[in-house]
Order: structure tokens, then sequence, then C-alpha cells
């Protein structure tokens, strides 16, 4: 794993050196602040959380994860430096590590810019800040399923604009598999037990159960399995597509 | 020493390389020639451990390619075909990180990254980034991460494909500078560069190995290998006067040019020259041809195409 932190650093050099990353970053923090204010009624409610904000973190993602992921593969595949990449004494895990923790701390860095909105909450009352901790922690990895995800979909492709359109529709899927209208859509022919299974499989569920300052470790261990699921098949996916 | 043995590969139903083996010393310049398409590109991706034999391996200085990755390409320098980089990093930046993924860490990273700029030049260009660069340039750093560590094997998919004359002048002077102890394989489809610069010549085709030999010895295939070739006024009379002559085997005219090709017999060039004096035919050039590769590359392709 020494490597890891070579190609890490590497790649944040890369968004930093192009406009990806002050873009994500200036538009995640309007977003955001959009959505807590105007959908979220943040003053409205008078309570001092940061419900409001989190609540929408899901939908933001939705896009915006999907949009710093689609690149990570399918880029290196469209210019070919994926072949300089692994020729390099570079393992494929360290490669799809180092590329994927990258992306990941970088969201972590547009996460933290949101922090005004934590000092807003404690100057205008007395919040609980362990359970927006949480509540940021469950962001955070909730990102990395996504991440994750759109990681894997990078990389079965050299059309970026593909892999964003895959990655969305996928994390869709993930974020609505608990909700009332895709389970009742396979109540009927498939068995309790994997009905339930697929309502596990729902970012939402995990996410507003942890947000809500519940650190339940199956939660953890939730977020921790998507994300090396996503990024074992990553590892295939580019065994397999890199040739083409 | 580079030892491929079998090495197969398909992708799905099309057998992109089929079975090539060869050995290469050090102190060689390997040149891989072939119409595009032909497997030079997989066989070289093979041999760099980006794509993963089918069928058969290769040994880099004693590290076999399949089970000891990681060790064989620490020996090796890879330039892939087109030379791609990140294009959003500055030079020196990009070297760094090749610098170090290749195990260098503090001082030694910039001295290595130092020592490749000095050689290929690019001390003018180390801050600016890559994607602004003119494609010479581009092409000198894509050689610069190659040579970087200093390894016993290079391996350089079309290093001179899309310069200008002076560029690509250039980068064989720099392969050549490099060749006395180092393997480098070059795959190329300019046939004069594998005279210019080949210690030792494969022509592939169809992902086959269907020549392997010195520039020279491939020269040697060509039906106009000693022969000679001559422009004059009265082609006519000197095509029935020299293709009397028992070294002589075969005449042409072509392009107002008279080629005599050599029999088995005697000394064609110097039959054909007492013949001009004795004559006293007025020459205005006289060529001993070595051969044309491309014609021994075409025939070679073509029996390939028919078999």
């Amino acid at each position: 794993m020494n490597n890891l932190g070579v190609i890490l650093r590497r790649e944040l050099a890369s968004y930093f050196a192009t406009p990806v990353a002050y873009v994500f970053i200036v538009i995640y923090l309007i977003m955001s602040a959009a959505f807590t204010f105007y959908l979220g009624g943040f003053y409205e409610r008078e309570i001092a959380d940061l419900e409001p904000f989190f609540r929408f973190h899901p939908w933001l993602y939705l896009f915006l994860v999907p949009a710093i992921g689609m690149r990570l593969w399918a880029e290196e595949r469209k210019y070919g430096t994926v072949e300089l990449l692994l020729t390099l004494p570079v393992t494929p895990t360290e490669a799809v590590l180092g590329k994927f923790l990258a992306a990941w701390l970088f969201i972590g860095l547009g996460l933290l810019l949101t922090f005004p909105i934590w000092i807003t909450v404690n100057v205008l009352g007395n919040p609980d800040n362990g359970v927006i901790l949480a509540a940021y922690l469950a962001s955070w990895l909730m990102a990395g399923g996504f991440l994750a995800i759109s990681a894997c979909l990078s990389a079965a492709t050299r059309n970026q604009v593909v892999a964003f359109i895959l990655s969305v529709v996928v994390c869709f899927l993930f974020l609505l598999s608990g909700l009332p209208m895709v389970l009742d859509a396979f109540r009927g022919w498939l068995p309790q037990a994997m009905v339930d299974g697929i309502a596990n499989l729902s970012f939402l569920v995990h996410f507003s159960s942890l947000s809500r300052g519940v650190i339940d470790l199956r939660d953890l261990v939730y977020f921790a399995l998507v994300i090396g699921f996503w990024l074992m098949a990553n590892r295939i996916v580019l065994e397999l597509k890199k040739a083409d | 020493m580079i030892e491929a043995k079998s090495l197969t590969r398909r992708y799905g139903p099309l057998l992109a390389v089929d079975k090539i083996s060869f050995a290469v010393e050090p102190g060689t310049v390997l040149g891989f020639l072939g119409p595009n398409g032909a497997g030079k590109s997989t066989t070289m991706k093979m041999l760099t451990g980006f794509l993963a034999p089918t069928e058969g391996t290769a040994v880099i200085h004693g590290h076999d390619i399949r089970t000891d990755s990681l060790a064989a390409r620490r020996k090796m320098g890879y330039l892939p075909e087109g030379a791609p980089l990140y294009g959003e990093l500055s030079v020196e930046r990009f070297l760094k990180f090749v610098a170090e993924a290749r195990g260098f860490r503090g001082a030694d990273v910039s001295q290595r990254v130092n020592a490749a700029v000095d050689r290929l030049s690019l001390a003018e260009v180390m801050g600016q980034t890559i994607e602004t660069l003119s494609k010479g340039f581009k092409r000198r750093v894509g050689l610069a991460q190659a040579i970087l560590h200093d390894p016993p094997v290079l391996v350089l998919d079309e290093p001179t494909d899309g310069l200008d004359p002076n560029q690509k002048h250039e980068v064989r002077r720099l392969i050549r500078d490099m060749a006395s102890d180092k393997i480098i394989v070059i795959s190329t489809h300019i046939l004069e560069e594998v005279d210019a610069l080949c210690t030792r010549a494969m022509i592939i085709a169809r992902g086959r190995l269907l020549a392997d030999d010195t520039p020279a010895g491939l020269l040697a295939r060509s039906r106009y290998h000693n022969a000679v070739t001559l422009t004059l006024d009265d082609l006519e009379t000197a095509a029935s006067r020299l293709g009397a002559l028992v070294e002589s085997r075969e005449v042409e005219i072509r392009r107002g040019k008279l080629t005599v090709f050599p029999s088995s017999q005697g000394n064609l060039f110097e039959a054909v020259t007492r013949t001009i004096q004795e004559e006293g035919w007025q020459v205005d050039q006289l060529q001993l041809e070595a051969g044309r590769l491309d014609e021994v590359f075409r025939t070679v392709t073509d029996t390939a195409e028919a078999a």
C-alpha cells in the first residue's frame, strides 16, 4: 500500500488543477444552503438543529457525487492514461482505493466547508452537537456509498456522460429501495424476508437513523459493506474493461 | 533479458496475438514492424503488464509477468501508444508523481526528475501544464516518465508517430544513446525507422511473428538486394544488353529507371560498370541497391494474408 498515498495526492492535485474542485464546492455550498433555508424552512421551524440541512443531502448527493465519480476511470480510459497508471508498479487495489479516497476526502472537504451553518445554529440556540456530529458522519458515509457506486460504473465506460447517467440511476435505486412505492412492487411476489432485505439496502433508511444521532453499528457496517462491495466490483470491472 | 513464451491474446473471438515467442538480450533495439492492427501494441501491453496474456507468458529479467508482475514492471519503462499523460498537471508535478509511484522518496524524487528533464531538454516547460504543450514536448514528457528510473528495459509504442522530421530525429538520437546497455523495444510502421534505429526487427501481422532478423537480413530478402539501378537515355538498348549478362537474372524498367537484378553468378555491379565503359553510355545515375524494406514488408505480410 506504499503507493496509495502517491495516487491519492496525484488525484487531489488534479482536482485543484482544474475547475472541477471549485465548481463542485461552490455549487455544493450554494445548493445545500438553498435547500436548508428555502425547502427546509430552517428559520421558520424555530428548532435549533440541522435536520433541514441534512434532510436534503441524499438528493443533493444523488447528482453531485456521480458528477465527481464519473471521471474517476472513464477519463483515464478515454485518454489512455489508465495504461500509464496500471503499468507503473502500482497494484489495482492501490489504484482503486487511492482514487476513491481522494474523491471521498474531497467531498469531505466540501462537507467541512458547510461549517458556517453549524456556527449559525449554535449562535441561534443550543443544538445537540453530538447529533450534528453524527449527522455529518452519516452524510459523509452516504457520500462514500454513492461515490463507490459511481467509481465502479465509471470503470465500465470511457464516456463520462454514460457513467454519470448510469451512476445516478443506480444511486437512485439504492436511495429509493426503502420507500413504499418500491417495496409495494416487490411485496406481491417476493417473500417478506427478501422485501425486508431490499428495504434494508436503502441509503435513506440507514442515513436517517444515523443522522438522528443514533449511532447503530449496523448502519456503519452497512455503509462499510456498500463501499467495500462496490470498490471490489470496481476492481473487477476495471480488469475486464481496461483493454477495450 | 526478455523472454516471451507463446504470448497469446484473444479479444473475444478475435485472436490478436498468436503464440509469439522470442528472446532479447541487452544492447538490442528491437523493432516491431507491422500493419496497423497487427498485434504490435497488444504484445507490448502484455509485456508491460497492462494486459494479461490469454495464454503463454513473458519473463523480464527473471520476473514472470503473470506471477511477479510488480517486480517485472519495476524493470521496465513504458511509453504507451499516443503518449497519454495527465494533461491537467504541470510537467514537474506529473514527473514527480511518476517518480514517487516508482518508489523514489525525498531528495531522490527531484534528482530523478531533474536528470530526466535534462536528458530530454524539458527545463523550459517544467512549470507548464501538459495539455498546453506542443506534440513534440508532450512526447518528450512521455519519454521522460519512461526513462525516469533508468530501467534496463524500455518499451516504446510508436515513439516517433506524429512528430515532425526534426523531432523524429531527436527521439531516434535519444533512443540510440540509451541503447548500449538496455533492451529497447519499439513498434513502428515507419520502415526507415527500422533501418535507422533497430539492431533487430520482427515483422508481425495478424498476430503472428512472420520474420525475425536484423534489418540487413531483412533487406537481403528483398528482390532488390544487390540489384543495380541506373538512369540513362536509351533504356531499351541498355536493358537488352545488360539483360544478356550472365550476372543478371532479370531487368525491369520503371519510372524512367532501369533495374538489373542479380543472378547467382559473379558480381553484378562490376559487370554493369564494365559494360557501361565498354559501350560508352552516358549514365546519369548508378546505384547499388541494399534492398527495399517496403517490398520485403509487403511480400511477408501479403503471404500471411493469403495463407
